[in-house]
């Protein structure tokens, strides 16, 4: 199953490999991590997503908890939460196709920011399943280069990390 | 306020911390504080041969006193070689500060002369380090390692000094107290937790206590024997676990796991309450996690939340110190009101069982005429030391043997590296200990495999005037391995056979030491009293049956029943 966990984290040298190594070392599956810091300076947020069993989970909440420079840990997914990712896509664009990748980001509101006379890059944000249906109907059309952010997650309503 | 350099920040650190005693061993990047230990004089340093002896000689200061053993190393290979040590008091969670030294900022990322990232290589086998960038923050950093490496499951913290940092000058505010937003560890157990651990005691009718390292750590060895002895329940000890409970005692059934007594791990298979205090079902200690202990509620006392659930799924966990959680229990137990006897009787059928287990198969050795057993070497050890001696051991079949023969009563008596199981931590601990303890009799355990991979520090000994005693068991094999190749690989004996080994007797003699050797049964008395007397350092070296095995054993993987017998 996959869990997207929140990490507050102190913002030192090194916390950062220490989060990655833990999961290294012990043989545990990072899917995408995405990291800044908070509106206070001294703490970054860091949003993991990783997939396990229930023992997996909670060892690996625990073992990021048992780090000196974690400060938080919650699995946002155990309850109503947004996730957010945003991908870059330099897909090609040439006479035939340009107005169909046009077209495509009409329906998905994505933006285009960037053109050239072969390309379009388009910027689409959403949840990760948005992304891949992009990805999916860009594919055939020939996507030249993707960058993606990973998945950044924050609870619904009055509840904070 | 005063000002001081970084170099003296940390001699005035280890003062304000107690620390009357460091290991280590100096180097360029590293120069400064020990100029600055010299000129202020009030601290000991012992002056070790290899780095991997100050950290392990560290370790043993550090187990045997229940304090923060400290030692130093240069940059570089100084720091490298400190790694094997860090890991074994990581995997042990003993409380240590190390110190490297390091090139200069300016310096660092450049593979300046004797330059490595000893912070980025520790980083998986310390609680916690430190690079140090800012001499501002040095005082609060050095507060911080002692508290960290102390407190909670306690661990060794790094601290790498770059060189520039040592001579720069800043306020020294040294922090009487510390706190730490994101590291709270809880020491105080959830009352409702021991309540319904009481609650599964009561319906238990064959319970086991299954005490590890924590009730050591925790100094938590008398509230065990409380808890023990009030509802009258067997205990077994992993190998950190030995002097939590008195060997001699009557609820004692020894070791359990690979090497454990055949009564412990038939206890354990048919327990229906686990009582596992400050342990962590560590592979050597379950067997074959499908199989272990099938019928069994459990029960589960640690500091350390990541140490519950990881390898067996618990029905209490309790997250606390073992001490207090101990406390507690013994209190509702107490409210309870029960007298011993009522236990007694209810356990009585359960106790039938395992006297009965233990009298089929007793911990045993054959014994064959003109042949020196190790078995016989501890059992005499034991017998002359009364059971009094801090005994350090190495790793492999000198180790198992020790735990198997030697009663240890009192805890901090065993020092033995039982997580990372590091050939050459017995010797160097021993000289940490008897640092310590200068008028306790230390002996380390040896196999003539292992006493080799620290054997250097025999001048550090003597430098020290160190009266530590040294046995070598010596059948010319790495016999642990050499056991596994005789039952699981076709006595193929790859590697682990010794055509050379040095005549120890006169290598303590070249020492400055003494040196005693036994080759027959009959001498392994006389052998003992002589080197136990001397009062400087001494090796014995015993010629034992080069063939002899470690049993039980549970073979690796197996479940814990299936064990080999003599």
């Amino acid at each position: 199953m996959k869990h997207t966990l929140s990490v507050l984290v102190e913002n030192e040298p090194g916390a950062l490999s220490r989060i990655t190594g833990l999961f290294s070392g012990r043989g545990f599956n990072i899917e995408s991590l995405c990291v800044a810091p908070t509106l206070d300076h001294t703490m970054s947020h860091l949003t993991l997503v990783t997939s396990g069993d229930e023992y997996i989970i909670e060892q690996i909440i625990k073992q990021l908890n048992r780090l000196v420079d974690v400060y938080k840990v919650v699995d946002v997914s155990e309850g109503e939460f947004v996730e957010r990712e945003m991908a870059l896509i330099k897909v090609r664009a040439e006479d035939e196709t340009r107005a169909e990748v046009l077209r495509m980001c009409d329906i998905f509101r994505c933006k285009v920011v960037d053109v050239s006379p072969k390309t379009y890059t388009i910027e689409v944000t959403g949840p990760e399943s948005k992304l891949k249906a992009v990805m999916e109907l860009l594919k055939p059309i020939g996507i030249k280069e993707i960058t993606r952010t990973g998945t950044i997650a924050i609870q619904r309503e009055k509840k904070t990390v | 306020m005063t000002k001081l350099p970084g170099k003296q920040m940390v001699v005035e650190a280890l003062k304000r911390e107690g620390v009357d005693v460091v290991f280590g061993f100096p180097g360029g990047a590293i120069i400064d504080v020990y100029d600055a230990m010299e000129k202020d004089g009030s601290i000991k340093h012992v002056l070790v041969r290899h780095e991997q002896g100050a950290t392990h000689a560290a370790d043993g200061y550090a187990r045997a006193t229940g304090k923060v053993g400290v030692c130093i190393a240069t940059s570089g290979p100084g720091a490298t070689n400190t790694v094997t040590g860090i890991a074994t008091a990581y995997m042990d969670s003993i409380p240590m500060v190390v110190f490297t030294g390091q090139v200069p900022t300016s310096l660092i990322g450049n593979d300046a002369f004797q330059e490595v990232d000893i912070v980025g290589i520790t980083r998986p086998c310390t609680k916690h380090n430190y690079l140090v960038k800012d001499v501002h923050k040095l005082p609060t950093i050095l507060k911080e390692a002692f508290y960290i490496a102390s407190s909670g499951r306690p661990g060794p913290v790094l601290i790498d000094l770059p060189k520039d940092i040592q001579n720069q000058v800043a306020e020294f505010d040294y922090p009487d107290k510390i706190k730490l937003r994101s590291y709270n560890p809880v020491v105080e157990p959830h009352t409702r937790q021991i309540e319904r651990a009481f609650r599964l005691i009561e319906k238990s009718k064959q319970p086991i206590i299954y005490a590890g390292g924590g009730v050591i750590i925790a100094n938590a060895h008398k509230e065990l024997r409380k808890l023990a002895e009030s509802i009258y329940a067997p205990v077994t000890m992993t190998l950190m676990g030995l002097g939590g409970f008195p060997g001699t005692h009557e609820q004692s059934l020894g070791m359990l796991g690979m090497h454990g007594t055949y009564c412990a791990n038939m206890a354990m298979a048919n327990t229906d309450l686990i009582i596992a205090v400050g342990a962590r079902f560590d592979d050597r200690v379950t067997g074959k996690i499908e199989a272990f202990a099938p019928n069994a509620s459990i029960i589960h006392i640690d500091i350390d939340p990541t140490s519950i659930q990881k390898n067996v799924k618990v029905d209490v966990p309790i997250v606390g110190d073992c001490r207090r959680a101990l406390k507690k229990l013994v209190r509702v137990i107490e409210e309870d009101g029960r007298p011993q006897e009522v236990w007694k009787e209810k356990f009585q059928p359960w106790w039938d069982q395992i006297r009965a287990w233990e009298a089929r198969h007793p911990l045993t050795y054959k014994k064959e005429p003109g042949v020196i057993k190790p078995q016989y070497v501890i059992e005499k050890l034991y017998e002359l030391t009364k059971g009094k001696a801090i005994i350090t051991t190495e790793v492999g079949q000198n180790q198992m043997w020790t735990a198997q023969f030697y009663k240890f009563d009192e805890p901090r008596t065993l020092l033995t590296s039982g997580g990372l199981g590091t050939m050459g931590y017995g010797f160097p601990a021993a000289i940490g200990a008897q640092m310590a303890f200068p008028n306790k009799l230390v002996v380390d355990v040896a196999g003539d495999g292992s006493i080799q991979m620290c054997i250097q520090e025999m001048a550090t000994a003597m430098e020290q005037k160190l009266p530590v005693k040294i046995i070598i068991l010596n059948n010319q094999f790495l016999g642990m391995v050499r056991q596994w190749q005789e039952l699981f690989y076709d006595r193929r004996y790859a590697a682990t056979e010794f055509s050379v080994t040095p005549d120890f007797v006169k290598l303590a003699e070249a020492y400055g030491a003494k040196g005693f050797r036994a080759t027959k049964p009959e001498e392994v008395e006389d052998t003992l009293k002589k080197g136990l007397e001397t009062d400087c350092l001494t090796i014995m070296e015993f010629a034992i049956a080069r063939e002899e095995g470690v049993f039980p054993m549970v073979p690796a993987g197996k479940a814990t029943t299936e064990m080999l017998l003599v």
